[in-house]
């Protein structure tokens, strides 16, 4: 196939979940923002929720103050916010554009039909109120998205690009989100443990549909390092890191077997990773620092991106 | 999509092409009645449904004027416009015809250029044209084919009466809307359709497939393969390249997905590079290849022109052809036609004047409120002059235009244009249409029955073009006329 095709579903994939997962955030900083009110306490959620989603440089470029209504009309509708869910939606749209002829009808019905409708929805400013019924619905359209590809497109090179864009774009966020927690300093007469760390962490695992999931797996009540353990090394847990590069491996190895067995560097980056994460656990993960862990991570994935680039899509 | 522009006067006389208020003709006797028959909101809501179809297919067009949006909706009316056997059996042989007559004249010109010898036209009108690549010179394309796609517009003023308006022989576009009308009205009036024996249009893309196939490069042993070349995605066409490319099940290119090496054209794919021997280029001439061409063009592949000279691969249309199509050219196709195929012409010209004649311009410019006067280099409806709906000073400057550059402008009478019956806001009324049928030229050549309707939308209008508010109209071409099922029910 065109390495330009390539491109476009494996960006188009990208987009439509950072699209999801921007959403997820702007939900979960909403949600800790709520809470951090009713319990009292005036905290730095919408800072958080700017630096999880990367848009602080951005933000502070145009609003001196993080504000609940600026950060969200900022990371959901502003089109000068290349990150906002409106511009990631419009650079899915402009991708999959791009290369119609490699889309089922199911693929570019779904993703089409949500760029109108959003459109639509963001011509209003978002408020706090508004916010969250739209941001849901984002989710669900993301959802549909991939359900629609999942179900409608050939098992063949154009969908392993396809998938690799959506996992590597998972990982990456999952990471982030896991790091949000790092970021958000707690008020100095809360301490680790108490009631806002447990809500924050609690909002953590929602953003990642995961709260039900962490009951099933540890009968536990939430302890930060089992919540980093679910989102970083247990395989049953679909956006975990590992997770993720269970599908990363395997999509680029039918890749390299749809083409002859032609590997690169790719190849090695990611089985690198893959096996530290198989291998991990979580301890020393916690001993080493769970940020400067999760740093290293977000890097990998970003020069792994890179090596697929110039293996295949350029 | 290049429009032509349509002259003519909003005429209460103009040929009203169901017949009527006489009576109506038997091709559109079914139309007639079922129009009698609906309720106005049943059709309405028809109309509704049919927009809805447009706009999630993706159907766009841009137009430049509003800032280039490409993503407006080009209006669809849901009346079909109707042509009999025989009216197509006249245009289909006039057509074939011409573009003969077309790429033997390109051909000429790039050789002996015999027709300048015998005196037939001004060789400086050729050779000093726009269109005119002296690159092309003593080249030859595989099967001697140049305008590969032509795009022929016609009009009509009488019931035998059709005239050729512009020959389209670069890029010419709108075959997607022939075919997704035809799908949206199989779709929304099933009975309506079956009830007439319609030819059909769908495998449009296999002929052209069949076509491109056949122009493949003398050397190339393989299965050509065979690439549609786009702008990309902002181009007002990008829809009907990507359609195009889809229902051929071919890969849809741009200029950078291209690569030269040793004057061989490759296309980079996720395995590698991989040869390419027949483009199906829907880019203009000038930004086909920077080395070649405009150095500028980002659109293009450098080394693209020299593959093309050293027979490595084919590029349909051929580079040049547009010498062709130029408005002052277009006069003497009908000299053409007597020259290289030694037969009369079926379908006539526009009678048009040529500005650069000094007695042509004096008529012109005595006769300004009449005409409607063209830039030969215009397109699209833009730049143009309709002498009956001008003000005073409109007409005052373009006298001023036409005395500093005559050589820019050609003039024709104004046509009374045939008008259809269409939906609009105050209900069924008759409106201005013209008509593109697509000639495939390759081993043969081949016309798939109907072409693209246009239709002024506008009441009195004679500007067809898109990007002037025009709308489209499927177009059936009746195998036999009546209905296709007296005996139902």
């Amino acid at each position: 196939m065109l390495s330009r095709t390539a491109d476009s579903l494996y960006w188009l994939a990208r987009y439509v979940e950072r699209t999801e997962n921007v959403a997820r955030i702007v939900l979960v900083g909403h949600r800790m923002a709520s809470m951090a009110r009713s319990l009292g306490s005036s905290g730095d959620e919408w800072l958080s929720t700017l630096i999880a989603t990367g848009c602080e440089p951005g933000f502070f470029g145009k609003y001196s103050e993080p504000s609940a209504s600026s950060v969200i009309d900022y990371l959901v509708r502003d089109p000068d916010n290349h990150s906002s869910v409106l511009s990631c939606l419009e650079t899915a749209r402009r991708n999959a554009r791009a290369v119609r002829t490699a889309l089922t009808v199911d693929m570019w019905d779904a993703l089409n039909e949500t760029w109108l409708k959003a459109r639509d929805f963001a011509s209003q400013p978002m408020t706090i109120d508004t916010a969250p019924a739209f941001l849901e619905w984002v989710r669900e359209r993301s959802q549909l998205f991939n359900g629609a590809y999942d179900s409608t497109m050939l098992r063949n090179d154009a969908f392993y690009f396809t998938r690799l864009g959506t996992f590597l774009e998972r990982a990456d966020n999952t990471a982030r989100i896991l790091d949000v927690k790092y970021y958000v300093l707690l008020p100095q007469d809360e301490g680790v443990g108490g009631a806002l760390d447990y809500y924050q962490w609690q909002s953590i695992l929602r953003s990642v549909s995961a709260l039900r999931a962490y009951h099933w797996v540890y009968h536990d009540r939430l302890q930060p390092w089992l919540i980093a353990e679910l989102l970083i090394l247990r395989r049953e847990m679909p956006r975990s890191l590992i997770a993720c590069y269970d599908q990363i491996t395997r999509y680029l190895d039918l890749i390299a077997e749809a083409y002859a067995g032609k590997r690169g560097e790719c190849h090695r980056l990611a089985g690198e990773a893959h096996a530290q994460l198989r291998y991990g656990k979580i301890q020393r993960i916690f001993q080493s620092g769970l940020h400067e862990f999760l740093t290293e991570f977000i890097d990998r994935s970003i020069m792994l991106g890179s090596e697929i680039s110039s293996l295949y899509l350029t | 999509m290049r429009d032509s522009e349509h002259p003519a006067m909003p005429d209460a006389r103009a040929f009203d092409e169901t017949g009527l208020p006489g009576d109506c003709l038997p091709q559109y006797e079914l139309i007639r009645r079922w129009l009698d028959e609906t309720p106005r909101d049943a059709i309405e809501l028809k109309r509704r449904e049919a927009e809805l179809l447009f706009r999630r297919i993706g159907i766009t067009f841009a137009v430049y004027s509003e800032g280039g949006n490409p993503e407006r909706l080009i209006p669809f009316d849901i009346i079909p416009r109707v042509l009999d056997p025989s009216e197509w059996d006249l245009l289909s042989r006039g057509l074939t015809q011409r573009v003969k007559a077309l790429n033997a004249f390109i051909h000429d010109i790039y050789h002996e250029r015999e027709i300048l010898l015998a005196g037939k036209l001004p060789p400086a009108l050729v050779l000093h044209n726009d269109g005119f690549r002296p690159e092309m010179q003593g080249f030859d394309p595989a099967q001697a084919v140049y305008t590969h796609v032509s795009g022929i517009d016609m009009v009509r003023v009488g019931p035998r009466d059709f005239y050729v308006l512009e020959d389209n022989c670069r890029t010419p576009s709108g075959v997607s809307y022939m075919l997704e009308n035809r799908e949206a009205m199989m779709r929304l009036f099933p009975d309506l359709y079956a009830r007439h024996r319609i030819a059909p249009v769908s495998h449009y893309p296999e002929e052209l497939h069949d076509m491109l196939r056949s122009v493949a490069p003398p050397n190339c042993e393989r299965e050509p393969t065979i690439v549609v070349l786009t702008p990309g995605a902002n181009n007002s066409a990008y829809y009907e390249h990507s359609f195009l490319a889809d229902e051929m099940g071919i890969e849809l290119v741009e200029g950078a997905d291209l690569t030269v090496i040793d004057n061989i054209v490759f296309m980079r794919t996720t395995e590698g590079p991989r040869r390419v021997d027949v483009i199906y280029r829907r880019l203009d001439d000038d930004y086909i290849d920077p080395l070649t061409f405009l150095p500028e063009s980002l659109l293009g592949t450098p080394g693209l022109f020299n593959a093309y000279r050293s027979g490595n691969v084919t590029l349909a249309n051929a580079v040049g052809a547009g010498i062709a199509d130029d408005k002052a050219i277009y006069p003497f196709v009908p000299d053409m036609i007597r020259f290289y195929l030694g037969e009369e012409p079926i379908l006539s010209n526009v009678p048009t004047y040529r500005c650069s004649e000094a007695s042509d311009l004096a008529f012109v410019l005595d006769h300004l409120d009449e005409l409607v006067v063209k830039e030969t280099r215009g397109s699209g409806g833009y730049g143009m002059l309709v002498g009956p709906h001008a003000t005073r000073a409109e007409r005052e400057a373009f006298v001023l235009k036409l005395k500093a550059r005559p050589n820019d402008y050609i003039a024709q009478p104004t046509l009374a244009l045939s008008t259809c019956p269409t939906f609009v806001e105050s209900g069924v009324a008759p409106r201005h249409v013209d008509l593109r049928p697509f000639v495939l030229a390759g081993r043969d050549i081949r016309i798939v029955p109907g072409g693209l309707t246009r239709v002024a939308l506008r009441a009195g209008s004679l500007v067809v073009n898109s990007s002037q508010g025009g709308g489209t109209k499927d177009t059936w071409v009746l195998e036999s006329v009546g209905d296709a099922q007296p005996h139902r029910r």
